[in-house]
């Protein structure tokens, strides 16, 4: 089979493929192809069709397709190949990557490959959520996708597993088509998304949000009939004899986000035990050489924004990759204290600045996040509050720093 | 046209499936009656799918010769009909000398029941064989394997329809008379969009009547329609036959007691199971076991056919088959045992839980009876009656259907089916085959170059072919069952929605006919606007 050579094979073309392949022409790296398993372009971006993305990015804002928009044009103004309904099989360590199209199978050698494969959720079956199975039982994106691009009511009478976003975003676009939300109930003794959609999502709606508390069964034969729910103490096991029913018809989960990188294990890329992500260095490059990874595949985040600024960011560097055959050795690891979830990226160069993503592990009050080396404080960001569900990002300037020892990134 | 069939097989399982396949080897009007919309809905599909050596059953039972003889042709069956099938081998590990001489023991046992290749190994060669596990020594069953379970039912109930059977789905048996001349009368619940009343038999209003004409020996019965309480469309039909087969499976008691053989007890054993990713099949070359007791096989960690590993049962003896629920106290249970031989288990790879109910022929003290198969010429002649098939009924099933003809024959003859083609086969898996064979298949049709599944890698050409099954099977379930979409880590999170459309567009259903499984697992309530 013939094998193509390209200088940048982008998989994937959701928010953080399409800006990378944007920012990499632009840098005047032409020679790429974005490569979409759907049948257009956008990602998840394309069923988000509520308002609040861009005000980061663009400064005003718009819905996700709008916002999807906005990179699409770009990409086809610049004649950017994009190839969509094209699946990519296999990606080998030495970046050799297997794409099956309705035209047959299509090969490519890439000088550098861009891992934007987005996440998928968390299911049931992950959680292992007791009880029977009924139809009836959705992920929040599956139930938005079926809402949203399929034209299909899932639900009438609904409880809600999980304060992640998409289910309180689906919290409000099921009541407004009609469907009565009874409640939202979440594990931990926090909500895990943003405050801006407990407001506007539930709040507004009269919507109820129960903390520390879980479904622990789940009943119905055929159609869901109803769940129980009970409390949870604080290694989140459920408290006997708190045991609520509640009678629904439909439990929507919006339990967490998983990167989805199976195609990236196979490539030999090693990934974070905390994000579930490829372990990356400041310049977005995984452990195999000329592999880079940016967005929701490396880390979930909060705002779509970030995910751009992400990918424009590893364009910047895997242009250079191209350009030069090599980027900057990275000796320097980061980190951090038992307050923080997780950093990324996870080693830098020391030679230029950068900028550290990071989560804390629960909420906090009036705290600094403090990032030293070799017990010297090299920057450090002053918070009024920090939450888990939110993504905090700062800026670190390089010439702060002496040698290669080890960043410890701290929430104190 | 003939009014009559030859024989009625009551029950859609791997067994009912066996025996209806059996059959189509004799020229016969042959009609298989599932109460579920698909084959192999209940135990045949809710089980670990190991085909088994044969050495756990007391010598001289019809279990010990059925599983025995039915492990011996699995891999001719299964080359036949395209089904998977691994003989890979199993081990029952051990630790102490009283579990060696249990194992010893067993070894006995199975070597009197004509099982082979039965041997006791030592840590060393355990580990070699199976890295992963804990355990200082091992019996060693080489000629156990893997059955993809749901694939065994669909292919035989495949090829019975290729030579001739009819199946009814959705046809659940309510009652059972016999008329003058002796035959017997099985009066079926049905409702509407399963088996073969189609949407559009449906939306033209006809139903029943138009069916009954066209197709001999199946009449409505007038004014039983849309009871109370019942899904809108239910119909009563007769079907009338010379024959009848009970291998109602879960229902075994209650076809019996209609038939007028009174008086079996059935309990029922509820297994509960966890399934991991199947990219852990590799560190699981062959079903881990531990040393068995007399009535209990223990938790064991197996493989499937696909490399999902599998973590049950939990074998708890409940009075009546009380839906499929798993529940917290078995999640945690099952964790914990497994962990006790195949350290491995990390709660990240959890793909869901499920459940099987085994039917259990026990005595008035509660013991746990052999598989009954009989004839009962006195009080009910021409029903063979088949009670209590439990395991090992899937390793069994071919060996259970040639018995089951077999007593027919002794007083019957039937005339031989020239035309019978034991050859089956499957749709096309995509993901499994070389790549020259893969642009092949593309090149010839385009949809083979859609994946729809992502996490199996499943295309739409197969999606396709799977919702044009010969049986008429039209569910979300069907689909899964015969392709693995939406079996994957995501579990249907990306392709649900396409096959849903697809399920639609192929059958013409409206959104919110669409079941994901059994009548009334609808999953939509309509559209939300109307465009």
């Amino acid at each position: 089979m013939e094998i193509k050579q390209l200088d940048v094979l982008v998989v994937g073309g959701g928010p953080a493929g399409l800006a990378a392949a944007v920012e990499l022409y632009r840098k005047g790296i032409k020679d790429i192809l974005v490569v979409e398993r759907e049948k257009h372009l956008g990602g998840i971006l394309r069923q988000c069709i509520h308002d609040g993305f861009g005000l980061t990015r663009f400064g005003s804002t718009m819905s996700g397709p709008e916002y999807a928009e906005r990179f699409i044009h770009e990409a086809r103004e610049m004649g950017i190949p994009c190839i969509v309904n094209a699946a990519v099989t296999e990606i080998t360590n030495d970046k050799v990557v297997t794409v099956v199209t309705r035209d047959g199978i299509r090969k490519y050698q890439a000088k550098a490959v861009v891992l934007a494969m987005g996440c998928r959720e968390r299911t049931r079956g992950a959680l292992a959520i007791p009880g029977e199975r009924p139809a009836g039982v959705f992920t929040a994106g599956v139930a938005q996708a079926y809402m949203n691009l399929y034209n299909r009511m899932p639900a009438k009478e609904v409880v809600i597993l999980g304060s992640g976003d998409i289910g309180m975003i689906m919290a409000r676009r099921l009541t407004l088509e009609g469907a009565h939300v009874k409640a939202v109930f979440e594990i931990q003794p926090y909500p895990s998304g943003l405050p801006r959609n407990i407001e506007q999502c539930l709040k507004d709606y009269g919507i109820p949000l129960y903390l520390s508390r879980t479904v622990t069964n789940v009943h119905g034969d055929v159609r869901l009939q109803g769940v129980t729910v009970s409390e949870v103490d604080e290694h989140m096991r459920p408290i006997p004899g708190t045991e609520k029913y509640y009678e629904c018809d439909t439990l929507i989960l919006s339990v967490g986000l998983i990167p989805e990188n199976e195609l990236s294990i196979d490539a030999g890329v090693q990934l974070d035990g905390r994000t579930r992500g490829a372990r990356v260095n400041e310049f977005f490059e995984t452990n195999v050489p000329g592999i880079f990874s940016a967005g929701n595949v490396l880390h979930v985040h909060d705002l779509v924004d970030f995910v751009s600024l992400e990918a424009e960011s590893l364009a910047d560097a895997a242009a250079e990759y191209v350009q030069e055959g090599r980027l900057p050795a990275c000796p320097i690891e980061i980190v951090y204290d038992k307050n923080v979830n997780h950093t990324v990226p996870m080693a830098v160069s020391g030679t230029r600045p950068f900028r550290i993503s990071m989560r804390v592990n629960r909420p906090m009050k009036d705290v600094r996040v403090v990032l030293r080396q070799d017990g010297r404080e090299v920057a450090s960001k002053k918070m009024k509050k920090a939450i888990p569900a939110e993504m905090i990002q700062f800026t670190v300037d390089a010439e702060k720093l002496e040698g290669s020892g080890k960043l410890e990134v701290s929430v104190e | 046209m003939e009014e009559l069939f030859d024989v009625i097989v009551i029950g859609g399982g791997v067994v009912g499936c066996a025996i209806a396949r059996e059959l189509s080897r004799y020229k016969l009007r042959i009609g298989v009656l599932e109460k579920n919309p698909d084959v192999g809905y209940e135990t045949s599909a809710r089980n670990t799918g190991v085909c088994h050596g044969g050495f756990a059953y007391d010598p001289g039972t019809l279990k010990a010769r059925m599983c025995v003889e039915g492990n011996k042709e699995m891999g001719r069956l299964s080359e036949e009909l395209d089904f998977k099938f691994r003989r890979c081998g199993k081990v029952l590990v051990g630790n102490t000398e009283e579990e060696r001489a249990r194992l010893l023991e067993v070894i006995r046992q199975g070597e009197m029941n004509g099982a082979s290749g039965l041997r006791m190994i030592e840590k060393e060669e355990l580990h070699r064989l199976v890295p992963s596990v804990l355990g200082e020594f091992a019996l060693l069953s080489e000629n156990s394997g893997i059955i993809d379970p749901f694939m065994m039912t669909i292919a035989l109930a495949e090829n019975a329809v290729h030579n001739g059977a009819e199946f009814f789905l959705q046809r659940e048996v309510e009652a059972i008379r016999r008329d003058e001349e002796g035959n017997w009368v099985i009066t079926a619940r049905t409702w509407p969009f399963g088996g073969k009343v189609s949407h559009a038999e449906r939306e033209s209003g006809e139903q029943a009547s138009v069916k009954a004409e066209a197709s001999g020996g199946r009449n409505p019965v007038s004014g039983d329609q849309e009871s109370a309480g019942q899904a809108p469309g239910t119909v009563r039909e007769e079907f009338r036959t010379r024959w009848v087969v009970n291998s109602a499976g879960l229902s075994c008691g209650k076809i019996s007691d209609m038939l007028g053989i009174k008086g079996y007890k059935i309990i029922y054993s509820k297994d509960d199971y966890i399934i991991l990713d199947n990219r852990l099949g590799s560190m699981v070359p062959m079903p881990i076991y531990t040393v068995p007791s007399n009535t209990y096989m223990g938790i064991h960690v197996t493989v499937t056919t696909d490399g999902n590993v599998l973590l049950g049962p939990t074998a708890e003896d409940i009075d009546k088959p009380s839906g499929y629920g798993v529940e917290q106290k078995n999640i945690d249970y099952l964790y914990d045992a497994a962990m006790a031989i195949w350290p491995h288990v990390k709660r990240g790879d959890y793909i869901r839980t499920y459940c099987g109910i085994l039917p259990k022929w026990v005595d008035e003290k509660g013991v746990i009876q052999d598989f009954k198969i009989e004839i009962r010429d006195d009080i009910a002649p021409r029903a063979v009656n088949l009670v209590g098939m439990e395991s090992p009924a899937l390793t069994g099933a071919p060996a259970i259907a040639r018995y089951v003809v077999g007593m027919m024959l002794e007083r019957e003859e039937f005339p031989e089916n020239a035309d019978f083609d034991p050859v089956r086969k499957g749709i096309p898996k995509f993901s499994e085959l070389p790549e020259e064979e893969q642009e092949r298949l593309i090149a010839m049709d385009a949809d083979f170059g859609e994946l729809v599944c992502r996490c199996q890698k499943v295309t739409k050409a197969e999606i396709l072919a799977a919702i044009r099954n010969p049986l008429g099977a039209q569910t979300m379930v069907a689909v899964k069952y015969r392709t693995r979409a939406m079996m994957g880590r995501c579990q249907g999170g990306y392709c649900q929605m396409r096959i849903a459309e697809m399920l639609e567009q192929e059958t013409g259903a409206r959104p919110e006919e669409i079941t994901y499984a059994r009548q009334g697992s609808n999953i939509f309530y309509g559209k939300v606007r109307e465009a």
